[in-house]
C-alpha cells in the first residue's frame, strides 16, 4: 500500500468514522438496529450540498445536516415508540421515505459541488495539498465527535440512555421515560450519520441519492472490527474502538481493491457483498464458538 | 398510603386466552404497613404489584397514592414514589454498567436527568457507606461491572438502589426466590432491616409461608385474583403454617371439586 493510498484510507476512516459512532450508539448502546442511516447519510449530504450551492458557509451547512439527521432519527423513533412499529421496520420506512425526500431536496438525484467552497478550503488556501488537508480536518472532526459522545454517555442523560439499551424495565422503575430516551438516542445517532454524509459529499465533490446504500452494513462491520481489535471494556474504549474499526475497515477495503488474481480483481461494487459476508462471519462466530465449547 | 378500589385486570380480554388476573380487589395499605402477600402460582400476586407500579394498567377500578389518584399514571411517573425489587436478579440492575453507575442512576429516581456528570465524586462516599452495610465487600468494587456479581450480590445491590431515595412504597416480588437458601436468608434479613430502619410501607410477595409469617405486620392471601385472607397485628403474630395451609386448602379444595363437577356434567 502506498503512503498516498494509506492517507486516503485514513481520511475515509475518519469521515465514515463519525457515521460509525452513530451506528454504535443505536446498535450497541440502545440495542435498536436502525437502518435509517442508509437514508440519513445522503440526507446530510443533500442538505449540505444544497446549502453550499446557495453560498452558505461549509461549516454552517454541517449544522443543517446535523439537524436534518436528528429529525430523521426522531421520525424513526416516533414510529417505533408511539405507533408501536417494530424498530427494524420503522427504520426501513424512514429510509425509503428519505429516498424520495433526498431527491426533492436536491431537485434531482445528485448535485455536483465542483467549484464550491468546502470545509477543506481554508487549509487548501494556505497551500496545503488536499491529501494532507482532508485526513487532518476529518481527523479533528472525528476525534471531536468521539470525545463528545464519550462525554455525553457519562452524563446523567447518557447513563440513562445506556441503561435503556441494557435494561429498560430497570430504568423505567427509576423514573425514566424510555420513549424519550429512544427518541433522543436515535436522533443523535442519525445526526452523526448525516454529519458524516455532509462531509463525504464535500470531500468527493458531489451528493448522490444512492451514496447511502450499505451504510448500515459498513457501520456494523466497523463497529465489530473495532471491538475485536480494541475491546469495549469501558465507554471510552468502545467509542474509540468504533473510530479505529472504521479506519481498519477502510484500509482493509483499500487493500482488497488492490488484490489481483490474473485478470480477476474486486471492483468497488463488490464491497457490499464482501462487507455483508464479513458481518455474517462476525455475527456467527461467537455462536459457533459457543457450540463447539459446549460439545 | 396506597388504596386499591375494586381493581380488576384481565389479560387477553375477549380472546379464548382471556385470564381474569385480578378480580375486584379492595385494599387499604396504611403508612408503615409491611404486607406479606402469599398465594399459589398464578394467583395474581405479580399482577397486583405490576398494577400498583404501573407496569400494567387496570381494566377497571382506581388506585390512590396518599389520596392522589394515580390510576392512569405511566410507570415511569409512579416510579418517583416507588422502589422495586424483582424476582429476577438481572432485572433490577444494569449489567454493562458499574456498581457506582447503577447506584448513581438510582440516586436520580424520579428527578430530571440532565447533562451533569452521571457519577458524582461527592456521592461515592454515600455509595460506599450504603454498600458497607451489606458486608459483601462491594464498597471496594465501585468500578466493577454489575455483570460480574452473583445473583445474591445483585439482589442486595437492587435493595440499596430501590431504597436509595426514600420510596413511599416498596414493592418486592419474590425477590429471594431465585437465590440459594443461604443467600435468600441474607437478603430477607437485609430487607427486614432496611424496612424497619427507614419505616417503609412495603408490599412483599413471597413464595415462602415461613417468611410470610415471620416478617411484616400484615398478611394477605390471594387466590384466583381475589383476597381470601387479610390478617394483621396480634392476629397475624398468632398465625401458624397450619392456619395458612387450612386457608389454602379450603379454596383449592373448592376449585378442585368445581373442576370435578365440570368433568361429571359436560
Ligand atoms: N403478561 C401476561 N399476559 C398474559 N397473561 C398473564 C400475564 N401476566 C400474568 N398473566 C396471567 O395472570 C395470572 C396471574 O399471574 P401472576 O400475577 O403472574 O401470578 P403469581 O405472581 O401469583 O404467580 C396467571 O394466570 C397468568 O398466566
Ligand atoms: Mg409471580
Amino acid at each position: 500500500m502506498t503512503w498516498y493510498a494509506f492517507l486516503g484510507a485514513l481520511e475515509q476512516g475518519f469521515v465514515y468514522g463519525i457515521m460509525v459512532l452513530g451506528v454504535y450508539l443505536t446498535f450497541r448502546v440502545l440495542d435498536f438496529p436502525d437502518l435509517t442511516v442508509d437514508g440519513s447519510l445522503p440526507l446530510g449530504a443533500s442538505v449540505s450540498a444544497v446549502a453550499l450551492t446557495h453560498g452558505i458557509n461549509p461549516f454552517v451547512s454541517l449544522l443543517f445536516a446535523l439537524g436534518s439527521g436528528f429529525l430523521a432519527g426522531v421520525v424513526t423513533a416516533l414510529l417505533n415508540t408511539k405507533l408501536k412499529i417494530i424498530h427494524l421496520l420503522a427504520s426501513i420506512l424512514t429510509m425509503i421515505a428519505l429516498y424520495s425526500i433526498n431527491i426533492r431536496i436536491m431537485g434531482g438525484p445528485n448535485i455536483s459541488l465542483l467549484g464550491t467552497e468546502n470545509v477543506l478550503s481554508p487549509l487548501q488556501a494556505l497551500g496545503i495539498p488536499g491529501y494532507i488537508a482532508s485526513p487532518f480536518i476529518f481527523g479533528i472532526l472525528a476525534l471531536f465527535a468521539t470525545a463528545l459522545l464519550i462525554w455525553f454517555l457519562h452524563t446523567e442523560l447518557g447513563q440513562a440512555l445506556m441503561a435503556t439499551g441494557c435494561n429498560p424495565q430497570m430504568i423505567t422503575s427509576l423514573g425514566v421515560n424510555t420513549h424519550h430516551i429512544i427518541i433522543l438516542g436515535v436522533g443523535i445517532s442519525n445526526a452523526l450519520v448525516a454529519f458524516s454524509g455532509a462531509l463525504i459529499a464535500q470531500n468527493q465533490g458531489a451528493s448522490d441519492v444512492n451514496m447511502g446504500v450499505g451504510t448500515i452494513i459498513a457501520g456494523l462491520a466497523s463497529v465489530i472490527v473495532g471491538e475485536t481489535v480494541f475491546g469495549k471494556s469501558t465507554i471510552a474504549r468502545a467509542c474509540v474502538a468504533a473510530l479505529i474499526g472504521s479506519i481498519i475497515y477502510r484500509i482493509a477495503i483499500a487493500l482488497a481493491l488492490g488484490i489481483h488474481w490474473g485478470r480477476i480483481s474486486f471492483t468497488p461494487s463488490d464491497l457490499n457483498l464482501i462487507t455483508a459476508l464479513l458481518v455474517i462471519a462476525a455475527l456467527v462466530t461467537p455462536k459457533v464458538k459457543e457450540r463447539i465449547r459446549r460439545k | 398510603m396506597i388504596t386499591l378500589k375494586a381493581i380488576t385486570k384481565y389479560f387477553n380480554r375477549g380472546s379464548i386466552n382471556e385470564v381474569l388476573s385480578l378480580d375486584n380487589i379492595n385494599l387499604d395499605v396504611e403508612p408503615g404497613d409491611f404486607v406479606a402477600i402469599i398465594g399459589s402460582n398464578g394467583a395474581g400476586k405479580s399482577t397486583l404489584l405490576n398494577c400498583v407500579a404501573g407496569s400494567h394498567l387496570l381494566d377497571s377500578g382506581k388506585i390512590l397514592l396518599n389520596h392522589t389518584e394515580i390510576t392512569v399514571w405511566p410507570e415511569h411517573k409512579r416510579a418517583k414514589f416507588m422502589g422495586r425489587v424483582f424476582q429476577d436478579p438481572l432485572l433490577g440492575t444494569c449489567s454493562t454498567l458499574s456498581i457506582e453507575q447503577n447506584l448513581a442512576l438510582a440516586k436520580k429516581r424520579g428527578q430530571p436527568r440532565g447533562l451533569g456528570i452521571g457519577v458524582k465524586n461527592r456521592d461515592r462516599d454515600l455509595f460506599r457507606e450504603k454498600l458497607k452495610v451489606l458486608g459483601l465487600g462491594l464498597e471496594n468494587r465501585l468500578q466493577d461491572k454489575v455483570g460480574l456479581l452473583s445473583g445474591g450480590q445483585r439482589q442486595a445491590l437492587t435493595m440499596i438502589m430501590a431504597t436509595m431515595i426514600h420510596p413511599e412504597v416498596l414493592l418486592l416480588d419474590e425477590h429471594t426466590a431465585a437465590l440459594d437458601p443461604k443467600t435468600a436468608h441474607q437478603i430477607i434479613d437485609l430487607t427486614n432491616k432496611i424496612i424497619h430502619e427507614l419505616k417503609l410501607t412495603t408490599l412483599m410477595v413471597t413464595h415462602n409461608m415461613k417468611q410470610a409469617l415471620e416478617f411484616g405486620n400484615r398478611l394477605i392471601m390471594l387466590n384466583m385474583g381475589r383476597i381470601i385472607m387479610d390478617v394483621r397485628g396480634q392476629e397475624k403474630k398468632n398465625l401458624t403454617v397450619q392456619d395458612l395451609l387450612a386457608g389454602f386448602y379450603k379454596v383449592q379444595g373448592e376449585a378442585f371439586s368445581s373442576d370435578k363437577m365440570l368433568l361429571v356434567n359436560p
